[in-house]
C-alpha cells in the first residue's frame, strides 16, 4: 500500500539528505544560526538528520551587536535544547571602531556580516558552512545552487559552479576552498511556516505581534529596541501592534502592523498580503542588484 | 498600487483562508510536490507561460507586480498589457557577465499541489542545462509555437526527455490565439509529433493546445477552443500520477549515507529510501558484501516508524550485528540489485575539457565513490536528428554510448528501472569539476564471467623468497631530465646491494608491448596504464621495479599509485627545468618538435604536471646523476 508524502515530508526528507551527505565527506563543518524562523528550521532539521546522535556540528551566530534582545534571549536556549556548540562572532574591529547602522549605511553590514563571517570561518578552519537561504526569496537566487563553492578567500566564483543532478553532490574540494550548502533551497516562505506550525518549533517572539514601541523611517515602520535608537528632536515612539516577517539588526528591519497572534493567523496574513518577505529589508534596496553584488563579496 | 485581478478564477481560495485559516492549514499540509521541467525557447513563449502560472496561483506579490507592470511599459513586448515573461527573464544581464545558468526554480502552488520548476534558460549549453533540469523532474512540458509546429529543438527536447526517463510528457501546443484557435492546425502538429515520438520510444504523452499569454486551457478550459476535450494544464499537472508513489512498488533500495552511532548501545544506519518500502521485521541484504539480517526498527526524532516509504529519510537498525558502512545499499533479501565493475552508459559532457578515454575519474552514484575510467565512445548522437556519428572523445554538451569501468564493484540498476542507482556523475580528479552525467544501462558480461583465480603462492610468498620488500620507483620528469640515466645508476647499486630489481625503460616497452601506440593524450594514458599494470605484475613477483617514463600526466600517475598497496609506490621527480633538458637535448628531439617535425612533445605542445608532493625528488641541475642515484637509495632504506 502506498503512502503519497506530502511536499513538506519531501521537502524535509530533501533537506536531511542534504545534510547527511555533507558530514560523511566534510572536515569541519559548522552551521549558521541567526535566531531567525528559517534559522529554526534549519536547526529542527538537523535534529532530526542525525537523531539519536547529536547534529555532528557547532552553530555559528555572527552577532552585529545589534540584533533584537529577543532573538538573543532564544539563542542560548535553542542552542542548549539542541545539545550544540554555540560559537558566537563578533567583529572585533567593528566593535573597536563602533561601526553602527544608523551612522554607518552598508557598511554596517559589510563590517559586521561579510567580514565577521569571514574571519570565523577562517579562524575556526571550517570547510562547509550550511546556511538557510531560499531561492524563493528573490529573483537572483532563483538559480542558486544547494552547493556553492568558494575560493580560499572566500570569492564566490560565478564561472565555476557546478552542475548538481539528481540528488548527487559533488563534495570535492581543494585545501583551503570552502563550500556553502543550502538544505531549504526549494522551501518557499509559506513552507517554512507550514512547517513550523506542524512541527511545533520554537520562534522568536517578535513574529508574533504584539504592542511594541515604534517609529517611521523612510517609509518602515522601525522598533525602538533599546535605548541606543537614536530618537529625533521631538520624536516620541508610538506603541502600535507590529510584528515582523523576517528578523535581522532592529535599525534595519521593518515591522507591519497585525494583529496576528498565532501561527495559523500569520500564515493567513501572509497569504492575504500583497508584498513579498524581503521588502522589509533595508538591504535589498541599497542598490541595484544589491543580493548578487554582496554574495560575490561574501554575505549569503 | 491596489492588486490587479486577473478575469478569471485564481487558484488560491481567498475566502477560506479569511474565513478559516485551520481548515485551509489542514488542506495545504497535505498536498503533494510535483516537480517539472519546461522545455522551449523564448520564442516558444516559456518564460510567458511560467510568468502566468506564478502570477495565476499569487506568487506575485504587489511590490513585484508594481515592478511587473512599470517594466512591461518600459520594455515589454506586450503593449498595455503585462508581459509575464518578465517575471521570470532577469537572466540576460547575467549571461552577459557570463555566470553560468544552468537552471533556475520557480515554486508556485494550487490547492492541490506544490509545483517545483526548472526552467533552462538560452540555447548555448542548452543539452546541459536540461540534463540537469530533467533529472529531478516528474514531468516535462515541451512547448510547440503553434505557428511553427514540430521544429529541430522540440526533437532535440523530447530526445532528452527521453533520455532522461521522464515518464509524463505534456506537448503543450502554445500561442493558439495566433492562429485563431485553429483545430486543424493542432491536430496537424499532434499527429506529426506523434509519428515522432514514436520514433525515439515515446508513446505516451498528454497534447493540450494553449495560449500562456491570453490564459487558455491554463487554469480554466478555453471558451474559444471548445473543440479540445481533455483537461487544462493546471488540472493535469494537479492529477498526474507521481514517480514517488511508482517507486513504493518497486523492491527496496536504501543508500547508506552514514553509520548512526551515538553510543556503543545504538547502531542504525542513515538514508533516504531510494525506492520500496521497509517495515520492522523485513529481510534485508547490505550490498556489495550480501549479508542478510532483520530490521529491527525504523529510528526518526518523531519516534519509531512502523514503515517508511521511498523518498523517506530514515535511519534503519538490524538485529545483526553485520557490517554496513556509507556506500553500501540495503536491499530487499529476496530481490537484491546487481553488483558489477562494466557497464555500458549513456554520458553526458558537461565540461569545457573533453573526455579523455582511460583516464580515471571519480564516479559517484548513490553514495558510492569510486575510480572509473571511460572508454572511446561507441558513437556519440547528434541531438537534433538523432543520427549516430563515430567519435573519438566526448566535447561540451556531447551525448554519448561507452563502456566504463570501474575500479572495484559497484551496487546498481538499470537507470530505466531505478534513477537513483543508475544514475551518476563524474568528477574530474585534480580540478574536482563534475565533468559528466551518466545512465548506466546494464552489466557487461565478461565482468559476471571472469572471475579471479586465487592462486596458492601469493605476492608475500614471492617477496619473502627475495627477502625483500617490492616496490615501483616510479620515475617521472621531462624529455632529457635524466630518469633513464638516474634509474639506471640506481639499479646498479641496488644489484650490487644483492636486490632483485628490473627496469622498465619508455623508449624499450615502445619497441614491443606498446608499439602500436603513438603520442596522443589517449595513446600516453593507455601506454602508462598497461605500464602500470606489467609493473604491478613484477612487483606481485616480489621484484623491486624501476620505470623510466615522461608519464607527464598526475591522473595516470595517481592511477598506478592507486593500484598499488599502501606505501609500495614510490613517486621520483627527476626535477629538470624545461631550459636544460632541451639544451642538453641529447635525442636531438627538442629540435625536431621545435622545428614542428614532432608533434605533441612533452613541454612544447603538450603539458607536463609536476608531482604536488613526490615521495623523492631529484634536482638534476644541481647533482649528478650518481649523486641522485646515491640520494635516491639513501632515501629508500631499507630495503627489506
Amino acid at each position: 500500500m502506498t503512502k503519497s508524502l506530502t511536499h513538506l515530508e519531501r521537502l524535509e526528507a530533501e533537506a536531511i539528505h542534504i545534510m547527511r551527505e555533507v558530514i560523511a565527506d566534510a572536515e569541519k563543518p559548522v552551521m549558521l544560526y541567526s535566531v531567525g524562523k528559517d534559522s529554526a528550521v534549519m536547526l529542527h532539521l538537523a535534529r532530526k538528520a542525525f537523531y539519536p546522535s547529536s547534529p555532528p556540528f557547532p552553530l555559528l551566530h555572527i552577532d552585529t551587536t545589534w540584533k533584537f534582545k529577543a532573538m538573543y534571549a532564544l539563542r542560548e536556549k535553542a542552542a542548549r535544547d539542541a545539545g550544540m556548540e554555540l560559537l558566537v562572532h563578533q567583529n572585533p574591529e567593528a566593535t573597536a571602531r563602533g561601526i553602527n547602522p544608523f551612522d554607518h549605511g552598508s557598511l554596517h553590514t559589510d563590517m559586521w556580516k561579510t567580514e565577521g563571517l569571514k574571519q570565523a570561518l577562517d579562524q575556526h578552519g571550517f570547510d562547509v558552512t550550511f546556511g538557510g537561504a531560499r531561492r524563493d526569496e528573490e529573483k537572483s537566487r532563483a538559480k542558486e545552487r544547494i552547493f556553492s563553492f568558494r575560493t580560499a578567500t572566500h570569492i564566490w566564483d560565478p564561472k565555476n559552479q557546478r552542475p548538481e543532478l539528481w540528488n548527487l553532490y559533488n563534495t570535492r574540494k581543494a585545501k583551503a576552498e570552502s563550500i556553502r550548502v543550502f538544505p531549504i533551497s526549494n522551501w518557499t516562505e509559506l513552507d517554512i511556516w507550514q512547517y513550523i506550525h506542524l512541527e511545533n518549533i520554537e520562534i522568536v517572539p517578535l513574529y508574533f505581534s504584539a504592542p511594541r514601541p515604534t517609529v517611521t523611517r523612510d517609509g518602515m515602520l522601525l522598533m525602538v529596541d533599546d535605548e541606543r535608537f537614536p530618537l529625533k528632536d521631538g520624536e516620541v515612539p508610538v506603541e502600535r501592534s507590529i510584528r515582523f516577517r523576517t528578523l535581522g539588526c532592529y535599525p534595519l528591519t521593518g515591522a507591519v502592523e497585525s494583529h496576528a497572534t498565532t501561527l495559523p493567523e500569520i500564515i493567513q496574513e501572509m497569504l492575504l498580503t500583497t508584498t513579498s518577505e524581503r521588502q522589509g529589508r533595508a538591504i535589498d534596496h541599497d542598490q541595484a542588484a544589491s543580493m548578487e553584488k554582496k554574495k560575490q563579496e561574501g554575505y549569503f | 498600487m491596489s492588486h490587479v485581478k486577473t478575469d478569471h478564477v485564481i487558484y488560491k481560495t481567498d475566502d477560506l483562508i479569511a474565513s478559516d485559516i485551520d481548515a485551509y492549514l489542514n488542506v495545504h499540509q497535505h498536498k503533494s510536490l510535483l516537480r517539472f521541467i519546461t522545455c522551449g525557447s523564448v520564442d516558444d513563449g516559456k518564460s510567458t507561460l511560467i510568468g502566468r502560472l506564478l502570477y495565476d496561483s499569487k506568487m506575485i506579490f504587489e511590490d513585484q507586480l508594481a515592478t511587473l507592470q512599470s517594466d512591461s511599459k518600459r520594455m515589454g513586448t506586450q503593449g498595455e498589457d503585462i508581459d509575464f515573461a518578465l517575471l521570470v527573464d532577469g537572466l540576460a544581464a547575467e549571461r552577459e557577465q557570463g555566470i553560468t545558468i544552468d537552471v533556475a526554480y520557480r515554486f508556485f502552488a494550487t490547492e492541490k499541489r506544490k509545483f517545483i520548476v526548472a526552467d533552462c534558460p538560452g540555447h548555448e549549453q542548452y543539452t546541459r542545462n536540461m540534463v540537469t533540469g530533467a533529472s529531478t523532474a516528474d514531468l516535462a512540458v515541451i512547448l510547440i509555437d503553434a505557428r511553427k509546429g514540430v521544429l529541430v529543438q522540440t526533437r532535440r527536447h523530447s530526445y532528452l526527455v527521453k533520455l532522461l526517463g521522464i515518464r509524463n510528457i505534456v506537448l503543450a501546443v502554445n500561442k493558439m490565439d495566433l492562429i485563431d484557435y485553429d483545430q486543424a492546425t493542432y491536430d496537424a502538429i499532434v499527429t506529426e509529433y506523434t509519428a515522432f515520438a514514436a520514433s525515439i520510444g515515446i508513446h505516451d504523452f498528454t497534447a493540450m493546445p494553449i495560449s500562456g499569454f491570453k490564459g487558455d486551457n491554463i487554469t480554466e478550459r478555453s471558451v474559444h477552443m471548445p473543440w479540445y476535450m481533455g483537461q487544462p494544464l493546471i488540472a493535469h499537472l494537479e492529477t498526474v500520477a507521481l514517480d514517488n508513489d511508482a517507486d513504493q512498488a518497486k523492491p527496496l533500495r536504501m543508500p547508506v549515507q552514514w553509520v548512526n552511532r551515538p553510543n556503543l548501545d545504538f547502531r542504525g544506519f542513515s538514508g533516504q529510501i531510494a525506492t520500496g518500502i521497509v517495515r520492522p521485521g523485513d529481510a534485508i541484504r547490505v550490498l556489495p558484501s550480501g549479508k542478510t539480517s532483520t530490521i529491527s526498527k525504523i529510528v526518526t526524532l518523531d519516534g519509531e516508524l512502523s514503515k517508511a516509504v521511498a523518498g523517506q529519510s530514515v535511519t534503519l537498525c538490524f538485529t545483526d550485528e553485520i557490517d554496513c558502512s556509507r556506500g553500501d545499499v540495503i536491499a530487499a533479501a529476496d530481490n537484491p540489485p546487481e553488483v558489477s565493475d562494466q557497464f555500458e552508459s549513456t554520458i553526458v559532457w558537461m565540461a569545457d575539457d573533453p573526455l579523455i578515454p582511460g583516464r580515471a575519474y571519480w564516479l559517484k552514484l548513490g553514495t558510492q565513490t569510486v575510480s572509473a575510467t571511460v572508454q572511446s565512445p561507441k558513437f556519440t548522437v547528434n541531438v537534433n536528428n538523432m543520427e549516430h556519428m563515430a567519435a573519438k572523445t566526448l566535447e561540451l554538451n556531447a551525448i554519448g554510448v561507452a563502456e566504463i569501468l570501474t575500479d572495484k564493484p559497484i551496487v546498481f540498476e538499470p537507470y530505466m528501472n531505478n534513477h537513483v542507482l543508475g544514475g551518476y556523475i563524474l568528477i574530474d580528479k585534480i580540478s574536482n569539476a563534475t565533468v559528466a552525467a551518466g545512465m548506466l544501462h546494464f552489466s557487461l558480461r565478461r565482468a559476471q564471467n571472469v572471475h579471479w583465480q586465487a592462486t596458492d603462492i601469493g605476492r608475500e610468498a614471492h617477496a619473502a623468497l627475495k627477502n625483500q620488500k617490492p616496490k615501483i620507483l616510479w620515475f617521472t620528469g621531462l624529455s632529457g631530465s635524466g630518469k633513464s640515466t638516474i634509474a639506471n645508476e640506481v639499479e646498479k647499486t641496488l644489484h650490487l646491494l644483492n636486490r632483485h630489481t628490473f627496469l622498465l625503460d619508455g623508449d624499450n616497452i615502445r619497441h614491443g608491448l606498446n608499439k602500436d601506440l603513438g603520442f596522443t593524450e589517449t595513446d600516453r594514458i593507455e601506454n602508462i596504464r598497461r605500464v602500470g599494470e606489467v609493473a604491478k605484475l613484477m612487483a606481485d613477483a616480489g621484484l623491486i621495479v624501476l620505470t623510466a617514463f615522461i608519464s607527464p600526466f598526475r591522473a595516470e600517475r595517481d592511477m598506478v599509485r592507486a593500484m598499488m598497496p599502501e606505501g609500495e609506490f614510490v613517486e621520483i621527480f627527476v626535477d629538470t627545468p624545461l631550459a636544460v633538458a632541451e639544451a642538453r637535448d641529447v635525442k636531438g628531439l627538442y629540435k625536431k618538435a621545435r622545428a614542428g617535425q614532432l608533434k605533441n612533445f612533452t613541454g612544447i605542445d603538450s603539458p607536463y604536471e609536476p608531482p604536488e608532493k613526490p615521495d623523492i625528488k631529484v634536482n638534476t641541475v644541481e647533482m649528478s646523476a650518481a649523486e641522485a642515484a646515491e640520494h635516491i637509495v639513501r632515501q629508500l632504506m631499507p630495503l627489506k
